[in-house]
C-alpha cells in the first residue's frame, strides 16, 4: 500500500473514532453523574428526595421539591412571555415584513443569542429588579390581592423577574427555529390559499401555521429546555435564598441549576452533599435531553418530508 | 371595513409589536451595559490585577479575569476545532449524505447543543474527581470545549453543505484520496465558514460562567500554569456584583462592559472575516 492510501486509511479510522467519541459523550455524562449521585439514591430513594422540601444538608436531609418547584415556576413564567412574543416575531419576519427589515433584524437576534448569561443577569439586576419592586409589585398587590400576586417579599428578586430575564434569553432560540420552519412552508400552498380569496392573515392562520405547527411546537420545546437549564442569570435575579416552594409571582425562587451553581464551595465538606447536588445535575440533564430529543426528532421529520 | 380586514390589521399590529419588543430588548440590554459601565471604566481596570482588599473597594483591576477568559477561550476553541473538524469532515466525505450513521451523529450533536452549561460543569467536576485533579486552566478548557463542540460542529456542518457536490466528485475523479480531498480542497473552500464557526464558539466560550465555576475556579493571579486555577470574566462580574460595596459593584458594571465589548468585537470580526475570505472561494 502506498503512503497516500495509508494516510487516507489512518485519517478515516481516527475520524471515525472521534465520531464514536461524540456519540458516547451523552452516555458518559449520564453514567458519570449517575455514579456520583448513587450514594444518596441508595440512602433516601428518589421519591423521598423529589417530594420532600426539607433541605438541611448538615442534618442529612436533601429534599429537592422546593428547587424543582422553583424551576417549574420560573420556566412557566418565561414561557408565558416568550412563546407569544417569539412566534409573533417569527411570523412577522417570515410572512409580513420587508426583506430589508428581515436582513436587519436577523443579526439583532444573533447578537441577542450570543450575549453572555451573566450580562443578562446584570441587566436584570439593574433594570428589571427595580421595575418589579417599585412598579409592578405595588400595583399588582394593590389591585389584585389574591393568588398569584400576594407576597411579602419586597426585594424585587423573584419569580417574575427571573421569568422576564429568561424570556428574553430564550427568545432568539424560539424565533430562529420558528422562522426557519415557517420559511420552509412551500410558497405554492400560500398562493393556492390567496387565489381562493383568503386574506393574508387567513392564509397565515389557516395554511402556514397549520403546516408549520409541529415545527413551532419543536421551537417552543427547545426554548423551554434552554430556560429550564439556564443558570447564572437566574441565580442573579431569582433571589435564591430560601428553600421554600414559591407561592406567588413575587416570591423568591431557587431553581435547580442555581442550587448546583451555588454549592460549588461547600459541597465537598458535608457527606452526601455532592451526591445530592450531582443528582440535581443528572435530573437537569435527563429532562433537557428528553426535550431536545423530542424537539429535534420533530424538526428532522419535517426536513425529511420537505 | 369588514371583520376579516379588522382581524388582519389587529394581528399585524401584534406581530410588528412583538418584533419591535424583541429588537428593543437588545437595545435596552446594550444601552444598560454602556450607561452603567462607561462611567466606571478606567485604564486601571484592564491593566491591573486585583491588589490586596480589591473586593472591599481597594486598588486593582480585572486583568487576571480578562487573560484567564482569553486563555480558556483560545484553548477550548482549539480543542473543539480539533474534534469538530474531523467529525464533520468524516460525515461529509467518508459517509453518504443520508447515511444512518451521519444522521445519528448529527442528532447527538443537536441534543448535546441543548444540554445546559451547568451540566457540563458538573460533569467536568465528576471527571476531575475521577482523575484526582483540582480546579485548573486545563479542566476549564476541557469543559468549555465540550460545551462549544456542538455549536462549532453544527456551524461547520452548515458550511460544508454549501460546497457544490461536483467539486468533490471532480477532485476524486482526478485520483485524489478522500483525505486529500478533505485536507487540500474542502478545508480551503470552507475556510471562511470554519473561521466564523470558530469565532462564534470562542465568543460563546468566553461568555459562559456556569461551566467554569467548578472546573476553572478563581484566582487573583494572571494564568501561568495549565494546572493552576484561572479567573474568568463572567465569574469576576458575578462576584463583584454580589458584594455589598458600591465601589466594587461599579467595577462589576465596568467588567460587564468589557465582556460585552469583547463578545461584540468577536462577532463583528467573524462577520468581516467571512466576507474577506470569500473571494478565495471557487464558486
Amino acid at each position: 500500500m502506498d503512503t497516500r492510501r495509508l494516510k487516507d486509511l489512518i485519517a478515516r479510522k481516527l475520524m471515525f473514532m472521534l465520531c464514536i467519541g461524540i456519540l458516547s459523550i451523552v452516555f458518559l455524562i449520564a453514567v458519570g453523574l449517575y455514579i456520583r449521585s448513587l450514594p444518596i439514591l441508595v440512602r433516601s430513594g428518589i421519591r423521598d428526595i423529589l417530594f420532600s422540601s426539607l433541605w438541611r444538608p448538615t442534618e442529612g436531609r436533601f429534599g429537592l421539591a422546593a428547587f424543582v418547584a422553583g424551576t417549574v415556576w420560573v420556566t412557566t413564567i418565561s414561557m408565558v412571555i416568550a412563546i407569544p412574543l417569539g412566534i409573533f416575531t417569527a411570523l412577522y419576519l417570515s410572512e409580513y415584513c420587508h426583506k430589508r427589515t428581515r436582513e436587519l433584524v436577523k443579526p439583532v437576534i444573533d447578537v441577542l443569542a450570543g450575549i453572555s448569561p451573566v450580562i443578562y443577569g446584570f441587566w436584570g439586576m439593574v433594570t428589571i429588579v427595580p421595575l418589579v419592586r417599585d412598579h409592578i409589585m405595588p400595583f399588582c398587590v394593590g389591585h389584585f390581592p389574591f393568588f398569584p400576586f400576594l407576597s411579602d417579599n419586597y426585594t424585587g428578586f423573584c419569580v417574575l423577574t427571573a421569568g422576564i430575564v429568561l424570556a428574553v434569553m430564550v427568545l432568539p432560540i424560539i424565533i430562529a427555529i420558528a422562522e426557519e420552519v415557517l420559511s420552509g412552508v412551500p410558497f405554492s400552498m400560500r398562493e393556492a390559499s390567496l387565489a381562493l380569496g383568503a386574506t393574508k392573515w387567513q392564509t397565515v392562520k389557516g395554511v402556514v401555521l397549520k403546516k408549520a405547527r409541529p415545527g413551532i411546537f419543536a421551537a417552543v420545546i427547545l426554548g423551554l429546555s434552554r430556560a429550564f437549564g439556564e443558570t447564572m442569570a437566574v441565580l442573579m435575579v431569582a433571589g435564591c435564598a430560601m428553600h421554600v416552594i414559591p407561592r406567588s409571582l413575587f416570591d423568591p425562587a431557587y431553581p435547580l441549576p442555581a442550587l448546583i451553581a451555588n454549592t460549588y464551595g461547600e459541597m465537598m465538606s458535608i457527606p452526601l452533599y455532592d451526591a445530592a447536588v450531582l443528582l440535581a445535575a443528572l435530573m437537569l440533564f435527563l429532562v433537557t435531553v428528553l426535550f431536545n430529543i423530542v424537539g429535534w426528532k420533530i424538526l428532522g421529520r419535517m426536513e425529511d418530508e420537505a | 371595513m369588514d371583520r376579516r380586514n379588522l382581524e388582519e390589521g389587529f394581528f399585524k399590529i401584534i406581530m410588528a409589536g412583538s418584533a419591535i419588543i424583541t429588537v428593543m430588548s437588545l437595545i435596552f440590554i446594550l444601552s444598560t451595559v454602556f450607561i452603567k459601565g462607561l462611567p466606571a471604566l478606567s485604564i486601571d481596570m484592564i491593566i491591573k490585577t486585583p491588589q490586596g482588599g480589591y473586593y472591599i473597594g481597594r486598588e486593582g483591576g480585572i486583568l487576571n479575569a480578562i487573560l484567564g477568559s482569553l486563555a480558556i477561550g483560545t484553548g477550548a476553541t482549539a480543542l473543539a476545532l480539533a474534534v469538530s473538524l474531523p467529525v464533520v469532515f468524516y460525515l461529509h466525505i467518508y459517509r453518504r449524505k443520508k447515511s444512518k450513521f451521519s444522521k445519528m451523529v448529527r442528532f447527538f450533536l443537536d441534543v448535546l447543543w441543548g444540554v445546559p452549561s451547568i451540566v457540563y460543569g458538573a460533569f467536568g467536576f465528576t471527571v476531575m474527581i475521577f482523575f484526582g485533579l483540582k480546579a485548573s486552566l486545563i479542566a476549564g478548557i476541557f469543559t468549555v470545549a465540550l460545551l462549544i463542540i456542538p455549536i462549532m460542529a453544527r456551524s461547520i456542518d452548515e458550511t460544508l453543505r454549501m460546497i457544490p457536490f461536483e467539486m468533490n466528485e471532480s477532485c476524486l475523479a482526478l485520483g485524489s484520496t478522500r483525505w486529500e480531498l478533505a485536507a487540500k480542497v474542502i478545508t480551503r473552500q470552507a475556510f471562511p465558514g470554519i473561521l466564523t464557526a470558530a469565532l462564534i464558539s470562542f465568543g460563546r466560550g468566553i461568555g459562559d460562567a456556569a461551566s467554569v465555576l467548578f472546573t476553572a475556579g478563581f484566582t487573583d493571579y494572571i494564568p501561568y500554569s495549565l494546572f493552576k486555577p484561572v479567573a474568568t470574566l463572567p465569574l469576576a462580574i458575578f462576584f463583584q456584583l454580589g458584594t455589598p460595596f458600591p465601589e466594587v459593584r461599579q467595577r462589576g458594571y465596568a467588567s460587564a462592559l468589557v465582556l460585552t465589548l469583547l463578545i461584540l468585537a468577536v462577532s463583528v470580526v467573524a462577520r468581516l472575516m467571512s466576507k474577506k475570505f470569500v473571494r478565495n472561494i471557487i464558486k
